[in-house]
């Protein structure tokens, strides 16, 4: 796609207003106009809450404790996921008829790209429009739609409108639009960046898009710098992208006590390194890149992880990665609080290259005759020999 | 130390013993080439410890000496200049190369902290230069870039009194070179697994002299050397451990079909048809009478297909290969023609070199390539 055909405003970012919520109250219409949290259990937390609710501070990932205590008279209701899929599912089916290129983000929010559509359905505007009336007549909740030449704008702009607006912002309007908002509405700018960027003095995207990109990419590392410099100007060429298949599967476990011994630390690997892989089979694919997480006991952690030149899925050949990648940190006795496997990079029907010498049935054959064993019989009836417990061990020995 | 040169013998030298300088070495005084003029001749050195080279050429010298210089630099500045003679001067803690009106000072590193190096252990044997060059790279091709499975880096050496056979594979193909060549004491033979890339870049380097000699230190020494010598240039090199796989019994001896084909218009298309795909995605390949016709791409993904003339001989065959892997076979066999026996879809493929479409295929390379299938 050109430069020139970006600049129309054909990017859309379509934003359900506090879902959960919504459909909550469009389940139980006597609490409309009530204060309403979606999140349950005291330990919980909120996981989406209404407008009215968000008039008493009550935000989305508080604990459920802390909201009870900010609106003691606030409705607490328990999620009810599948529905959220069902209505989910039919909304992006209406973002669908207007474009192919719809890229979801998550339940509740989607990127289209409507450059393709505009004969049809009329400017990005009007598609907008369309979508909005179409979503709330059919569906009885409300969306807010952010209409821009980038994703980055478009969803800007959907965060500015909410709820139940649109805003439209034209690539001639960006920078007035853009600058003086503060530096964490960019996205990617965390706690962490924007402290760094605190401590540089830069407050507003204005401040970040007038610092060389040069102090940036020092003061932040080459792709934040760079990344956040571009931004800043409003320069974003991400392409919607449809249906991206799901991103990684993975596995991790917080030890009931630290461990530092390298046997069991690779045991513990091993059995991470086993159910993602059978995960990975499960759903038919393949991940070329595997990703090991090391937490130590100062809560410290680290990531590392390799691409292969062909994606895997048997729990031999993914574990003997795994193994090189940790020990190639040479981790020298630290203490461990949790291991972690993921596998990315995933794709669909992997062609295998042979190899020579190799016997027919390999590893592919034993994870598949395991896995179908485990489904019959359950996880502890076929696994490594090594993560078989011994039996209670004998005194005499 | 002072000495004159032309820019020829120096050049040769220099580009000669740099290929044996790491570009991350452990210590500093390995980032050098040791310049030692003695009697009429200089002497050369570099080293990684892993391989040393030596260079020898003759030059006027006026003050015999020795001194240790950056040996990027030295190679850069060499080539540089113009085909006039070069001299080389050590004027205090610095090194002046002088030639015509340009001039150079280079520093010196200390020459008391470079090592010794291996003396080249005696030579079992010499064989002509292009023939060496030619099967090294031949075989190479097919060593693996793994630096985790190191035997695989590695090309086997085996002598069998006059003949040596040349084998290398990341399992996914074998190559396989034997060639003659004439030991120095009859009746000799021992096996030795070397670096690939070290052994090609070697070989090709000693094209301009007429013959190679090998020199193998005896399996029982404690230093496991090999060493390769031309005109006026050394090698030796630190064989890799480890046992390379047995594997002459994976070469299938019989084959239901065999294919001929034109190597040129096949690399081609091979490569073209390929261009629509990631270079692990298989290249599929349909064997029939009437031609072979090659296709990648799949589904939603850019397609590609192209047919060219095959002689076959035998039932019709569908096999999918790495295109790349392919095409390094099909550049390999270096004849105008190849040959390729198949013994099943799933089974490996062994190409073979042809002169003419009709001749006997060349039985002194083979190249295994093991295809590519779809998991599910």
């Amino acid at each position: 796609m050109s430069a020139d055909e970006k600049e129309e405003s054909t990017i859309l970012h379509v934003d359900m207003d506090a879902f959960y919520a919504s459909v909550a109250e469009l389940d139980n219409p006597q609490y409309k106009g009530k204060a309403l949290v979606v999140g349950a259990g005291v330990r919980g937390v909120v996981l989406s809450a209404n407008y009215e609710a968000r008039k008493f501070g009550i935000r989305a990932a508080m604990p459920v404790g802390r909201a009870k205590r900010m609106a003691p008279h606030a409705i607490f209701i328990a999620p009810e996921h599948q529905r959220y899929s069902e209505i989910s599912e039919r909304v992006m089916a209406i973002f669908n008829s207007y474009t192919p290129l719809v890229e979801p983000i998550s339940l509740d929010e989607a990127f289209l790209d409507v450059t393709g559509s505009q004969k049809l359905f009329g400017t990005g505007r009007e598609i907008a429009a369309k979508i909005r009336a179409q979503v709330e007549k059919e569906e009885g909740i409300t969306c807010s739609v952010g209409i821009a030449p980038s994703k980055f704008i478009a969803k800007l702009a959907s965060q500015h409108c909410k709820p139940n607006g649109m805003l439209e912002i034209k690539s001639d309007r960006i920078l007035e639009f853009l600058h003086p908002l503060p530096v964490r509405a960019i996205w990617g700018v965390g706690p962490k960046t924007a402290e760094s960027l605190d401590r540089l003095g830069l407050h507003t995207v204005a401040d970040i898009a007038n610092t060389p990109r040069s102090t940036l990419i020092r003061a932040l590392g080459d792709a934040t710098g760079e990344s956040l410099y571009e931004l800043a100007w409003g320069r974003d060429y991400r392409d919607v992208v449809v249906n991206e298949p799901e991103k990684s599967i993975g596995n991790e476990e917080t030890f009931s006590r630290d461990i530092d011994s390298p046997e069991e630390i690779l045991r513990e690997f091993l059995r991470m390194t086993e159910k993602a892989t059978a995960r990975l089979r499960d759903a038919n694919l393949f991940a070329k890149t595997i990703t090991i997480k090391i937490k130590f006991a100062d809560f410290s952690s680290i990531t590392r992880s390799k691409t292969l030149p062909l994606a895997i899925d048997s729990t031999h050949e993914t574990y003997e990665v795994v193994k090189k990648l940790y020990v190639a940190l040479r981790n020298d006795g630290a203490r461990i609080r949790l291991v972690g496997v993921s596998l990315s990079n995933l794709q669909e029907d992997v062609p295998v290259q042979l190899e020579l010498g190799a016997r027919e049935r390999g590893w592919r054959e034993a994870d598949s005759a395991i896995d179908k064993a485990t489904a019959r019989f359950g996880r502890a009836s076929v696994r490594p020999g090594r993560l078989i417990k011994p039996e209670k061990e004998s005194d005499e020995a | 130390m002072k000495f004159t040169v032309d820019q020829n013998s120096l050049t040769d030298g220099v580009n000669w013993v740099s290929r044996s300088l790491s570009t991350r070495p452990i210590k500093t005084e390995l980032l050098g080439i040791k310049i030692d003029a003695t009697g009429d001749e200089v002497i050369l050195s570099g080293s990684d410890l892993e391989t040393s080279s030596k260079a020898y050429f003759k030059a006027d010298i006026l003050e015999k000496g020795a001194v240790l210089v950056p040996g990027k630099l030295l190679a850069e500045i060499s080539r540089s200049l113009p085909n006039k003679p070069i001299s080389i001067t050590l004027d205090g803690t610095r090194v002046l190369v002088t030639s015509g009106s340009a001039k150079f000072t280079l520093p010196t590193l200390s020459l008391n902290e470079y090592p010794n190096l291996p003396e080249l252990p005696e030579t079992t044997g010499t064989v002509a230069s292009d023939t060496f060059a030619t099967a090294v790279a031949q075989v190479a091709i097919a060593a693996g870039r793994d630096d985790s499975l190191p035997t695989l880096t590695g090309v086997h050496v085996e002598i069998n009194e006059e003949t040596i056979t040349l084998a290398a594979t990341d399992r996914y193909r074998l190559a396989v070179r034997e060639f003659s060549w004439n030991p120095a004491t009859p009746g000799f033979s021992t096996s030795a697994l070397m670096r690939a890339r070290t052994l090609a870049d070697a070989a090709k380097s000693l094209v301009g002299s007429k013959n190679v000699s090998l020199s193998f230190a005896p399996t029982t020494s404690n230093d496991r050397l090999a060493g390769f010598s031309g005109d006026g240039k050394t090698m030796t090199s630190r064989m890799l451990d480890g046992t390379f796989p047995p594997y002459r019994h994976l070469l299938p001896t019989d084959s239901v079909t065999t294919a001929v084909v034109e190597v040129a218009p096949f690399l081609d298309s091979v490569r073209r048809v390929a261009l629509v795909t990631d270079k692990t995605v298989p290249l599929r390949l349909e064997f029939k009478d009437g031609g072979v016709s090659l296709e990648a791409g799949a589904g939603e993904e850019a397609q590609a297909t192209e047919t060219i003339d095959v002689l076959l001989n035998g039932e019709p065959i569908s096999i999918a290969f790495n295109p790349v892997f392919l095409a390094d076979g099909l550049q390999a066999v270096g004849t105008p023609f190849v040959q390729i026996s198949f013994t099943g879809s799933n089974k490996p493929a062994i190409l073979t070199g042809r002169t003419e479409p009709n001749g006997a295929s060349i039985e002194n390379y083979r190249y295994l390539l093991m295809p590519m299938r779809y998991a599910s």
